[in-house]
């Protein structure tokens, strides 16, 4: 469903510390699998994540998302197909301190203009989900790591997307809390969504429940396993 | 609802929460905002009263005055003048007038002394006076007390204070004392036949301008003020002495802007880092600015109504205590006087214009540079 | 000059909007050089980007001429106190010679950046941006024109002095008066009713058909502008006299006044606001053949005609019920 065609992408443009983080990509992730990158820190697997997940755009090659070319498009259309098809859960979980864990859940959804009291059911109904029933008024820098966790993987899920992207999750996770998050993420796949994850943690990459893993050194890729 | 409004008050939702959030911060911007409002409203709300003040005292008075001029200076009204006024056509009636100043050395201030037309409100006995609220102040005056005033000519005078003008309009009868035509005359020493000026109603208000020239003509040595001429003289006086006071205060308003942008523009940390999360979980620059927005509105809003509301008490109700001796005139005996409110349309877009139009220019560049965060720079930091 | 909150607020408000068009301009002019949608490259990112500025902007600027023009018209009414002879908002305008000329700016601009606005809505529906040269083009010559308001602006106040003797309204809209003002009011009633009644009705029906079959969108524009211009004489002409109940009072500011519960609010709004929407018809309808467009344009441009469609109705109804409930008889009897 997403393909991705000698995708380059630079930084510092035309300037002397001008730099390349991805270098030439070809890949195609299919619907449904779960797909791991992993390699050092500074590979590109993050710039990659970004490219997928319609959070930035490639400086040349292109980009397509069920066989349209989303290269070219502005931001404005970008995040328009990025709310609805993508949900993040990031390594540093990057929660919105001072609120609950339930308005961090509604978040992405703002934007979308639904219906207040849909949202509010649906936010329930993750909260129950994930475990987080009774930590839906808590303030999220009162919650533990483990549970500032599911508060974001629930904010991914709000808007109910088909694709779950996740960098670096287990960083900052002992493995226990790690085994936790890649039961939650199995169960995603169950339900069919298609999971991308990046890390350099045997754990998470040499799980049962990946599909396929690629490695990245120096902005390519060099295996496909 | 419709999509759009329910996506609004969403942001408003999260807007007020995150105002909430940073009380600190938000209050010493709203705290100096509502100070700017403040000030400007005062001054406006103040003029503006004044102007409608002055307005409805005039409404009253007649519409043209005839002075005579000798040698370029204010005198007497020689007999036969009066009469010579009659002939003239659109003339409804004319009247002679005295009234002049005298300095009280007690209280070492100016009364304005004058005979009430014979259709005044408050008539005058022979031996008595009607006072002004102020002078009766500064000498302590009550009905029924009795007041000594010694003439130019040395002669010492006393009436029986009959009345003190009450406090409508204070503002020009402060310092008044009405005497009866022949107390006048007798303190003055002014003899029969002549007054101080002259007054004449005009039936049609498009004829003043006529009758004004016929009178040019028919006295040569007279000098006719058209009320409306007084009334223009003091509304762009006000007006000016207005501007002049914001002009004044247009530092302020800088140092006002400059801080919106100062206070927008350095955006803390954890806000950026917030900005950037929204913007990775789905915002999208439009969305942030119309946050910033309604957070620019809602501050706007807060700091007008409150400042708005503090200048009108200020005004009506504590007598504008800050700048009185700035806006009002210089005279000893100081009219102490409530305006009546009058808040005015034009006077508020002008206040709009003056606040939250400079706020709004200050703070859309730093909100904009705010709202143009990399989407993925949540990953990448 | 006077020396006034109300004249200052204006001259800084125009004074601002000019300062901040006139930055906007070098950027514009980068914009329209090196737009390139199809690249990734930083610099069209940093284009973007500054895209959300303009139209904030020029958003905030044109909203702020918008009130600036009610503000004008306010102003110059509450001024006429301080000029002999003036007795309402025409006189204070004629106290010197670039008093109808601002005014007349103040309207263009109003209705350029209403076009602008349509514009760039349409555009940043479209994911490839297709007119973002055609809006920074229309910035550019947007500028001069808002340069001019600011400058005519700035003389009439310069110019103003407190005594100088103007004519009111009352010499300027009778029927002696040989100037544009005076055509309109010379025009005698009946066909005065026919031309408003007439142009605004061919406005709506054009407008109506637009709405239909999303066709004849040049003449929505060109009915759109006869209607405005067919409706102010007719306000001169005939509405007026009926709103003050005097067979010789034309003037089309006097309506606004408190004195007049603020009636002419209920012409004006609806009329600027559905002149505004034809014309935007008409400045659409060169881009309906863009691709990217074809599923966009066609949707606002109908809406943009029911509001025109609307506004006129509004317009011409309130005019009606405000002939029907005077006492004045000008016509038959």
């Amino acid at each position: 469903m997403i393909e991705l065609l000698n995708v380059r992408k630079a930084y510092n443009q035309g300037r002397s510390n001008e730099f390349w983080a991805l270098d030439g990509i070809d890949l195609v992730v299919e619907r449904g699998r779960m797909t791991a990158f992993r390699g050092p820190s500074g590979s590109g697997k993050t710039t990659l994540l970004t490219l997928v997940g319609c959070l930035a755009r490639p400086t040349s090659g292109r980009v397509r998302l069920d066989g349209r070319d989303i290269s070219g498009l502005p931001e404005r259309f970008l995040t328009q197909i990025r709310r609805r098809t993508f949900g993040f859960v990031f390594q540093q979980f990057n929660l919105i301190q001072g609120l609950s864990a339930r308005d961090n859940i509604m978040l992405p959804a703002y934007p979308l203009g639904g219906d207040g009291r849909a949202l509010r059911e649906r936010a329930e109904e993750l909260l129950v989900a994930l475990r987080l029933g009774h930590r839906g008024d808590a303030r999220v820098e009162w919650l533990s790591g483990g549970e500032q966790q599911r508060v974001a993987i629930a904010r991914a899920l709000i808007n109910d997307p088909e694709v779950v992207i996740a960098d670096e999750p287990t960083a900052n996770l002992d493995s226990a809390l790690a085994r936790e998050f890649l039961a939650i993420v199995e169960g995603l796949k169950d339900q069919g969504k298609t999971i991308l994850l990046s890390s350099h943690d045997p754990l998470v990459t040499e799980a049962g429940m990946v599909d396929r893993v690629h490695s990245l050194r120096d902005g390519r890729l060099v295996t496909a396993g | 609802m419709p999509a759009w409004l329910t996506r609004q008050q969403a942001l408003i939702d999260f807007t007020l929460a995150s105002l909430a959030r940073r009380k600190l911060k938000n209050l010493g911007l709203l705290l100096v905002y509502t100070l700017i409002v403040f000030l400007l409203a005062s001054v406006m709300l103040f003029g503006h009263a004044l102007r409608r003040e002055a307005a409805a005292v005039l409404k009253d008075s007649p519409e043209v005055i005839i002075q005579r001029m000798v040698a370029g200076r204010h005198d007497l009204i020689p007999p036969g003048y009066l009469d010579r006024l009659g002939h003239i056509r659109g003339v409804q009636s004319q009247q002679g007038r005295l009234w002049g100043y005298y300095y009280d050395p007690v209280v070492k201030a100016n009364y304005t002394v004058m005979v009430p037309g014979p259709d005044a409100a408050s008539p005058v006995a022979t031996g008595r006076v009607v006072v002004g609220a102020a002078m009766a102040r500064a000498r302590g005056l009550a009905p029924g007390n009795l007041i000594s005033l010694r003439a130019y000519s040395g002669r010492l005078f006393s009436f029986t204070v009959a009345d003190v003008l009450d406090h409508d309009s204070e503002l020009v009868s402060a310092d008044l004392v009405l005497m009866t035509e022949a107390d006048f005359r007798a303190f003055f020493e002014i003899t029969a036949g002549h007054y101080t000026d002259i007054v004449l109603s005009v039936a049609n208000p498009q004829e003043v301008r006529n009758v004004a020239a016929k009178i040019s003509a028919a006295l040569p040595d007279s000098r006719p003020i058209l009320r409306d001429e007084v009334l223009r003289t003091y509304e762009s006086v006000f007006n000016w002495r207005e501007g002049i006071v914001l002009v004044l205060l247009a530092g302020a308003l800088l140092a006002f802007a400059i801080f919106a942008w100062e206070k927008a523009s350095g955006l803390s940390a954890e806000e950026k880092r917030e900005i950037g999360i929204l913007k990775a979980i789905g915002w999208e620059t439009g969305d942030v600015l119309k946050m910033k927005f309604w957070e620019g509105a809602l501050v706007s809003l807060t700091a007008f109504l409150l400042g708005y509301v503090a200048a009108y008490l200020h005004v009506f109700h504590f007598a504008s205590a800050l700048f009185e001796p700035v806006l009002k005139g210089w005279a000893v005996l100081y009219p102490r006087f409530e305006l009546t409110p009058a808040v005015d349309g034009l006077q508020v877009a002008t206040l709009f214009f003056f606040t939250v139009f400079p706020y709004t220019v200050a703070t859309t560049v730093p909100i904009w540079r705010a709202a143009i965060t990399d989407p993925d720079a949540a990953m990448r930091g | 000059m006077l020396f006034q909150p109300a004249i200052i607020a204006l001259l800084l408000a125009s004074g601002t909007g000019l300062a901040l068009l006139a930055a906007a301009a070098p950027f514009a002019w980068e914009l329209i050089r090196r737009w390139d949608i199809a690249s990734g490259s930083e610099r069209q990112l940093r284009l973007e980007r500054r895209t959300y500025l303009m139209s904030t902007l020029l958003t905030l600027v044109f909203a702020s001429q918008l009130l600036a023009l009610l503000l004008f018209v306010f102003n110059a009414d509450r001024m006429a106190v301080m000029f002999v002879g003036a007795m309402c908002a025409v006189g204070a305008l004629n106290v010197d010679p670039f008093g109808f000329p601002a005014l007349a700016s103040q309207i263009a601009v109003f209705f350029l950046a209403a076009i602008w606005l349509v514009i760039n809505h349409v555009d940043s529906r479209a994911s490839d941006y297709p007119l973002v040269r055609v809006k920074y083009a229309l910035l550019l010559a947007i500028l001069p024109v808002v340069a001019l308001t600011f400058t005519l602006q700035l003389e009439y106040f310069l110019n103003l002095r407190a005594d100088v003797i103007t004519s009111c309204c009352g010499s300027l809209f009778s029927s002696e008066a040989r100037s544009l003002g005076g055509d309109a009011a010379a025009l005698p009633a009946r066909p005065a009713m026919v031309l408003f009644y007439g142009t605004l009705a061919a406005a709506v029906a054009t407008a109506l058909v637009h709405v239909r079959s999303g066709r004849a969108a040049w003449l929505v524009a060109g009915s759109a502008a006869a209607a405005f211009v067919a409706a102010l004489a007719g306000i001169v002409s005939f509405v007026s006299l009926y709103v003050y109940e005097h067979p010789h009072h034309h003037c089309p500011f006097c309506i606004l006044k408190p004195d007049y519960d603020y009636q002419g609010y209920w012409l004006y709004l609806p009329l600027f606001t559905a002149a505004a929407a034809g014309l935007a018809v008409g400045a659409l309808r060169p881009f309906a053949g863009i691709p990217s467009l074809a599923g966009i344009l066609p949707a606002i441009s109908r809406r943009l005609a029911w509001f025109a469609a609307g506004g006129f109705t509004a317009c011409a109804a309130v005019a009606t019920f405000m002939v029907l409930r005077s006492r004045l008889i000008l016509i038959g009897g």
